[in-house]
């Protein structure tokens, strides 16, 4: 019980972060990203690229930060996977989404967005082969926090959960303390009327991309540290961070990061009373959940 | 020579049922704007629907019951029906990505009930044995390709008929004119929310029988048929033939078949043999830029849709024909 709810904590963290720039993307865009996901499969083996070549080329790299799996290498390449993540899909944004947003209706992008997900995937698969990877050899060893009831926790954990918290952190500073967040949150709460005041639209939607890969990719990547990576990682995460969203409204970056944890939660307490198999389904338990009870989600406006 | 014939009729009855569901996609989606993205979904209803009324009975497992075959089917039908019915009346009075994301839900969950429900669904082994119509009178296989080849064109032109017949109706014109401007049709009295789930509900009944179909013809079903890449193959149909126009989506359909049955040849041949994994995956990128490049391209398909002068249906023919948007 207690050790479901600490791995949907965990869990959770990851899918927050994954949601928070899906959440912004579909207010500002009003698309259904369905290619979205697989940002956090782009993120996840850019750093395992960068961290073999890191390794390879820098020993000293090569050393983990007992008692974690984390090398200096692996900390470099997440900076770096997180800064070419959100240049993808800048990229991904300019050569399909923006040509599509300026001659035809928001459904479109969704379609697109699926052939997108598509070609992405499928070349991650192409290149790194259907099989798991991992970042590091070396075993976690789980501490015992407790014998009775046994509870585990690994170090990485931890950490993990840190880390995003901490991503968390810097985004609230940002959207609160800066200029440019309050440009964002302008252009999200009325872009005709935040145009008219000198924010310029595709530098802020450019931006909102590169916080969301850059997010993505470090959700990715600590989710392939704890776990490990294969090409299904962007599927796997793709109704998780939906229905993160849908829980706390769309719109909402707060919202998405409370729901990332209602999800993983709830999701990791389900599979106590519910074989494994059925944990693809529960993110879509959940959106039924929402949307009969509530839905606009926590902190949404009414979305009719 | 009769191998290649037979393997024609093959070809064929499967691109006449991915027709039909495409025709039950080109409602949704090409006269009413819905976004469905669980297509496989309602398909897999249908399917399982169907195979649990009618086929045979498995120890230790639900269903079985053995029915008259049009009971199993019509049964199929409505449990498509009676999905698309709750996903529609939980989101079709929301913003638009709601039915998106939950149809697109309802397709993983169904799909995991599919592969863990053994009682139900027979687990990932699947159900086998249905007993295919007048299989019992026809004893030729070949011959019996050709009467089911015969039956899928019936229903295609049935459905066809149907969706002419519903589009041209007062009530297909409710449904252009709430795609098009949903306050307006709402100040002539129309209610978007009932007829969005009409149209969603019938066009989800039309994908049930499609899968009915695909179960009475292969006599086997399993988790495999419940993959989303069959959701993205319709889709595909019905973009490169022209949403909103039922010719185009029936020559979609057969074109995207053909093409996905030619390259899946083609990479088999081609690919070596230690690349043969990755031969999948190839078919699926050529798919998604299919579907990009056409989005980009040519939107409105093929044959894109005709705008008719509904003011006297005898006009219809001879009205210009005029691109959506």
């Amino acid at each position: 019980m207690i050790q479901s709810i600490l791995d949907g904590i965990l869990t959770g963290a990851i899918i927050s972060l994954g949601a928070i720039g899906l959440t912004l993307i579909m207010h500002m865009l009003r698309f259904a990203n369905f290619a979205y996901s697989e940002l956090l499969a782009i993120g996840a083996y850019a750093a395992l690229v960068f961290d073999r070549l890191f390794s390879a080329l820098v020993p000293v790299l090569d050393q983990a930060f007992a008692p974690l799996t984390l090398t200096g290498a692996l900390a470099l390449s997440m900076v770096i996977a997180m800064l070419l993540t959100g240049l993808s899909a800048v990229i991904i944004d300019w050569l399909v989404f923006r040509r599509i947003r300026q001659k035809a209706d928001p459904l479109s992008m969704v379609f697109a967005s699926f052939g997108v997900a598509l070609i992405i995937r499928n070349v991650i698969v192409l290149i790194f082969g259907h099989h798991a990877q991992l970042y590091s050899q070396e075993i976690a060893r789980a501490t015992i926090l407790s014998f009775d009831p046994l509870i585990l926790i690994k170090p990485d954990q931890v950490f993990v959960l840190a880390l995003a918290l901490v991503l968390m952190l810097a985004l609230h500073l940002m959207l609160t303390r800066t200029t440019f967040g309050f440009a964002l949150r302008a252009v999200a709460e009325n872009p005709a009327l935040a145009q008219v005041a000198g924010v310029r639209l595709t530098t802020v939607i450019a931006a909102v991309w590169i916080i969301a890969g850059s997010l993505s990719a470090a959700a990715g990547t600590l989710y392939a540290l704890t776990n490990q990576l294969n090409p299904m990682i962007g599927p796997v995460f793709l109704l998780p961070v939906f229905a993160a969203t849908i829980v706390g409204g769309i719109g909402s970056v707060y919202g998405a990061v409370l729901g990332g944890f209602i999800v993983g939660i709830a999701s990791g307490l389900a599979l106590l009373v519910l074989p494994s198999g059925y944990a693809p389904a529960m993110p879509f338990l959940i959106i039924l959940a929402v949307l009969l009870v509530r839905p606009q989600g926590l902190f949404g406006e009414d979305q009719r | 020579m009769i191998g290649v014939v037979s393997y024609l009729t093959f070809f064929l009855t499967m691109a006449g049922i991915m027709a039909i569901i495409t025709l039950g996609l080109n409602l949704q989606w090409g006269y009413t704007g819905l976004f469905n993205g669980g297509v496989v979904a309602f398909f897999g209803a249908g399917a399982y629907g169907t195979m649990i009324l009618g086929g045979p009975a498995e120890p230790g497992q639900f269903g079985g019951f053995g029915l008259p075959y049009l009971v199993a089917l019509g049964g199929g039908i409505l449990l498509a029906a009676a999905l698309a019915w709750v996903v529609g009346l939980l989101t079709l009075r929301l913003r638009h990505d709601y039915l998106a994301i939950s149809t697109f839900g309802v397709a993983v969950a169904l799909e995991s009930l599919a592969r863990n429900s053994q009682w139900l669904t027979g687990g990932a082994r699947g159900m086998r044995g249905f007993p295919r119509p007048f299989e019992a009178v026809i004893e030729s296989n070949f011959l019996f390709g050709v009467v089911f080849l015969l039956i899928v064109l019936a229903v295609l032109a049935l459905v066809w008929w149907g969706i002419e017949r519903l589009v041209h109706s007062p009530f297909g014109r409710a449904l252009r004119a709430i795609r098009e401007d949903e306050t307006a049709a709402r100040a002539l009295g129309k209610s978007p929310a009932r007829l969005r789930l009409w149209s969603l509900v019938i066009g989800a009944a039309i994908m049930g029988a499609g899968g009915g179909l695909y179960v009475s013809y292969t006599a086997f079903v399993s988790p495999q048929d419940l993959l989303p890449i069959l959701t993205f193959q319709i889709w595909a149909m019905l973009i490169v033939g022209g949403a909103g126009n039922n010719r185009g989506a029936v020559l979609g359909a057969v074109l995207i078949w053909g093409a996905w049955t030619l390259s899946g040849f083609a990479l088999t041949r081609l690919v070596p043999d230690s690349m043969q994994l990755d031969a999948g995956s190839i078919q699926y990128i050529l798919i998604g830029t299919l579907i990009v490049s056409m989005l980009l391209w040519r939107p409105e398909g093929l044959l894109p849709e005709r705008i008719s002068n509904t003011r006297n249906t005898t006009a219809t023919k001879a009205a210009p024909t005029s691109n959506k948007e």
